[in-house]
């Protein structure tokens, strides 16, 4: 009850604070207005301690005493200036994060940018919830930082509000501003573990297997790209060019492969939606990775046959945005 | 705002385990003397322990045995001290814990709780002594025990600049400290009752005299108190510093008499041109009285004057106390009341016969009081006695022994043996303590009177012409009354390293630092409720009560961190004139929804840009090239001149 009356009142401040409607413009500055501060446990120990010292020299009437507990104050109202100092004018960007699958963690790239000429240590960055990131920023220099969030369901995940605090240099006091730049990731559905075979996909991989035997339907080479499946590499001729040459992927000419049409109504009709959509990414990531040439009908939408990253992200994504695309 | 990051703390490095090692250390260090000899042993044993187990890497003790120790030593403590309160168990328990504690620290806030103990250890120190040495070093435990904070927040941090950091911070908190030091109102303390070993340790004249009293002090270079004259100072044989009044001998030791305030002064100056005008600063000795010339015609602040003409205090001297005064060395009496002559007149029975009958005789010889008191200075005189401060020891006839034995003493056995014989030759005499001499600076033309000055005289009772002090040690070492200690004693008598007549440059380094402290005494030690008042007036606050003061205090503190924050906040050096330049480009384009991302150079920028805007694609493109090389290349005035043509001519 208190603790839901406590994040009521705690998201009420931070939509007060942002003041800007997320998503904010990018980048965002962290003026020295978004800054808030206040002490941390440690600060307000040592404050407490202070106060006990402070009667103590009073007490005993400890000249030197004063001097102490007035220095030791003095560090603690600077150590405010220094560490809100060691936040506010930072600008963050972030770019689109890569898009993953559901049950991993969505990484947002955070840009943060440091206009002065020093160094902001020891900031931590971390989204609702999630494990803080620590950085460094040197002085006049860009960093980047990947902010990594559960992605729980498939479909566009935004990005939450972003916390960047800094408790540095003594640790007393904690200054924070609260960022909310426009991201998203997309989140594909989680592929199926143990799934059947598509109709008829085992016996076409045999026979492509078999025809890749023989050397006829080689068609050429062509520099390797990351997402060319691992066993068309030609690794005699890497082999024979050492490791600073770039590796070269076995072409094959696409007649003999026949293509495959991942159909969401062959499947069976007791299957729920999650379901098929789980189904249909595992055949399309198998058909990539074997190398075919794969097509995806869903309703309402046709992506036709062919291969390659693209047209496996293109299907994966119709597969992430069913049902939600208006 | 406590996160939950905040609280799932990481272990200590080994690095951040050292520099709470060394925190622990530098704040225990300076407390070695001042704690029961185990308990600096306990210290330095967890010291080394923790030193040894972080030099291998190996874990930290058992928890129970960590308890076990720390229940022992507390116990110890308690027995030693008898009580778990006051100062001494305080700071006992502060270095058992503080010690213990390194061997238990595992995460942040042990951390915390070791850099907290440091500070209260630091204030520790103060009990004992606040001198410029040890502000000095207390500095230096607190550079070191804040960088230590801050390798808690940073593990990473290289020492060298953390030492830096906290370096930085100490330096910019000194303004701070400053102001709050002069403008925070101050309290009189003490807030509540203090301890009974409060100002155990505190040295100086008592109110009785048995053989041995004075010459023991006579060993002290602990100062008694400092004057400074206003006008001329009376020669240095005429400087007795009058304290308590002995009137009363019991068998071998000289008392103070019972204290009667006296509430009218009973003399007056014969001559008021010839007056001392001085501030004395008096040392807390824990006593009542007060020293000044003879004889005060005001009284300071909270303080009487009793029969016998000692200034007293009302309370106890228990913190140095500033005082003015005027003095006139000659002055007439009334008469006297009869009960202090007769006082002043008792041998105690059946002691010192010897001098009792020689005492005597002069009195049935029915020679006049002032010729009875100077038969007894040439008795002195004739009798070749040594002035030591290794005299021998006496038995409970100690004027008799003294006159006709060993005729050896110190200033003590002088006035006693002096005012017995007096007494005996029916002269009412009683032997005033106090101090004499002292010692002066010429840095600050202050006057340092020292517990080695501590000397005893007489009076005697003349009819008509009252108190009249007689210094019998005059008759055997007139050296120490004109000079000083060191010339007075015979050679080969041990001196207290101070009172050694060193070489003249070691003198006036002497003398430099004698200065300095009196002023770190006037300024620092002694900032109380009246200087404090006093300074703010003098800077022109009309009326510094709490109000004014707390006011003061808020601006005066407010500008200081306007000013810092200032420094601290402001952002880097204006941009150049090419970048300015620039600037409005890109201003201007933000207006037309084209904002420059903060990772695009100029030259992406404007490829960008000529790609939205086609019809200005040439122009942008010739201002990020020009700017480039105004910015990255050398500068030059044509250059930027064309460029800024260029931008006034750029209106997307």
């Amino acid at each position: 009850m208190l603790s839901g009356l406590r994040l009521a009142l705690r998201e009420r401040f931070i939509a007060w604070a942002l003041r800007a409607h997320p998503p904010e413009a990018q980048p965002v500055m962290l003026g020295q207005r978004r800054v808030y501060v206040l002490p941390t446990r440690a600060g307000l120990l040592y404050a407490i301690s202070l106060i006990v010292l402070l009667i103590g020299a009073i007490n005993y009437n400890l000249s030197l005493g004063y001097a102490l507990v007035f220095l030791l104050a003095g560090v603690g109202v600077v150590t405010i200036l220094h560490t809100f100092r060691n936040l506010a004018g930072i600008a963050l960007g972030v770019a689109e994060a890569a898009p993953v699958f559901v049950g991993c963690d969505a990484c947002f790239p955070l840009l943060l940018h440091n206009p002065d000429a020093r160094a902001r240590r020891r900031l931590r960055l971390f989204l609702p919830g999630q494990a803080a990131v620590a950085i460094d920023l040197p002085p006049q220099e860009s960093t980047r930082a990947l902010l990594p969030l559960p992605a729980r369901r498939r479909g566009w995940l935004t990005m939450p509000r972003v916390t960047i605090d800094t408790v540095w240099p003594l640790g007393l006091v904690r200054c924070w501003a609260y960022a909310w730049p426009a991201a998203r990731c997309l989140v594909y559905p989680r592929p199926a573990r143990a799934v059947p075979k598509p109709p008829s996909f085992a016996a076409m991989q045999e026979g492509r297997l078999a025809s890749e035997a023989g050397d006829e339907d080689f068609a050429g080479l062509k520099r390797h790209r990351p997402g060319d499946p691992l066993h068309h590499v030609a690794w005699k001729i890497a082999a024979r060019l050492g490791p600073e040459a770039s590796l070269q992927t076995k072409q094959f000419s696409g007649t003999a492969s026949p293509a495959l049409m991942f159909d969401w109504a062959q499947l069976p009709g007791s299957l729920d939606v999650e379901t098929r959509l789980s189904i249909l990414a595992r055949w399309v990531l198998d058909a990539e990775e074997a190398g075919l040439s794969y097509g995806l009908r869903l309703p309402g939408r046709e992506i036709s046959q062919t291969q390659g990253p693209v047209h496996l992200h293109a299907c994966l994504k119709a597969l992430a945005l069913y049902g939600d695309e208006a | 705002m406590a996160t939950k990051h905040e609280r799932t703390a990481p272990p200590l490095t080994s690095a951040q385990s050292g520099w709470l090692l060394a925190s622990g250390i530098v704040a225990t260090l300076p407390l070695a003397s001042q704690v029961p000899p185990w308990l600096a042993a306990l210290a330095a044993g967890a010291f080394l322990w923790r030193a040894w187990l972080l030099s291998r890497g190996l874990p930290l003790p058992p928890r129970w045995l960590l308890i076990l120790v720390t229940l022992g030593s507390v116990a110890a403590v308690l027995i030693h001290t008898r009580t778990l309160f006051g100062q001494a168990a305080g700071v006992a328990l502060l270095v058992v814990f503080m010690a213990l504690k390194q061997l238990e620290a595992r995460a942040n806030r042990d951390g915390l709780a070791i850099v907290l103990l440091g500070y209260f250890l630091t204030l520790a120190q103060f009990f004992a002594n606040q001198s410029i040495p040890v502000a000095a070093t207390m500095l230096g435990t607190v550079l070191i025990i804040t960088a230590t904070l801050a390798s808690l927040v940073d593990p990473a941090g290289r020492p060298r600049e953390l030492v830096k950091l906290a370096g930085t911070l100490l330096m910019q908190a000194a303004p701070l400290m400053l102001i709050l030091f002069l403008l925070f109102p101050r309290v009189e303390g003490p807030l509540w009752g203090l301890p009974r070993d409060a100002y155990s340790g505190l040295t100086g004249l008592s109110d009785s005299m048995a053989p041995g009293t004075i010459q023991n002090l006579a060993q002290s270079d602990a100062i008694a108190f400092r004057v400074k004259f206003a006008g001329a100072a009376p020669p240095k044989r005429d400087m007795y510093w009058r304290g308590p009044v002995l009137s009363r001998l019991d068998g071998r030791i000289f008392r103070a008499g019972e204290v009667r305030r006296l509430d009218e002064s009973p003399y007056r100056a014969r001559q008021a041109s010839l007056a001392y005008h001085y501030t004395l600063t008096l040392e807390a000795h824990n006593r009542p009285w007060l020293f000044a010339l003879e004889l005060p015609e005001t009284l300071p602040p909270d303080a009487f004057r009793t029969h016998d003409f000692q200034l007293q205090a009302k309370r106890p001297v228990r913190e140095r106390l500033r005082y003015t005064l005027v003095s006139h060395p000659l002055v007439d009496f009334g008469a006297e009341d009869p009960a202090v002559l007769a006082a002043a007149l008792t041998l105690p029975a059946g002691l010192n016969p010897r001098t009792v009958e020689l005492g005597a005789s002069w009195a049935a010889a029915g020679l006049a009081p002032a010729e009875r008191v100077a038969r007894g200075l040439d008795f002195l005189r004739d009798q070749r006695l040594t002035y030591t401060l290794r005299p021998p020891l006496t038995d409970e006839h100690v004027a008799d022994t003294f006159l006709f034995e060993t005729k050896r003493g110190f200033c003590e056995h002088f006035a006693a043996a002096f005012v017995v014989l007096m007494r005996a030759a029916g002269v009412p005499a009683r032997v005033v303590t106090g101090y004499q001499g002292g010692e002066r600076n010429p840095v600050d033309d202050t006057w340092v009177i020292r517990q080695a000055d501590a000397h005893a005289w007489a009076e005697v009772w003349f009819d008509g012409r009252g108190w009249q002090r007689i210094d019998p040690t005059a008759t055997a070492a007139p050296a120490r009354i004109e000079e000083d200690l060191a010339t007075a004693l015979p050679a080969g008598d041990p001196l207290p390293f101070f009172a050694r007549s060193g070489f003249d440059w070691l003198r006036a380094v002497r003398y430099r630092w004698w200065a300095i402290n009196n002023a770190w005494n006037q300024w620092v030690l002694g900032f109380d409720p009246q200087r404090q008042r006093d300074l703010l007036l003098r800077l022109g606050m009309s009326t510094p009560d709490w109000r004014s003061m707390t006011a003061w205090l808020a601006g005066l503190s407010g500008v200081a961190l306007i000013m810092l924050a200032l420094v601290l906040l402001k952002r880097r050096p204006h941009p150049d004139k090419a970048q300015r330049a620039w600037l409005t480009v890109c201003r201007r384009l933000a207006k037309r929804g084209l904002t420059r991302r903060p990772w695009e150079g100029p030259l992406d920028y404007a490829e960008r840009v000529a790609r939205e805007l086609p019809a200005a694609a040439d122009d942008i493109r010739a201002i990020a090239q020009a700017y480039c090389a105004l910015r990255y290349g050398p500068t030059s005035h044509e250059g930027l001149a064309a460029l800024r043509r260029r931008v006034n001519a750029f209106r997307p």
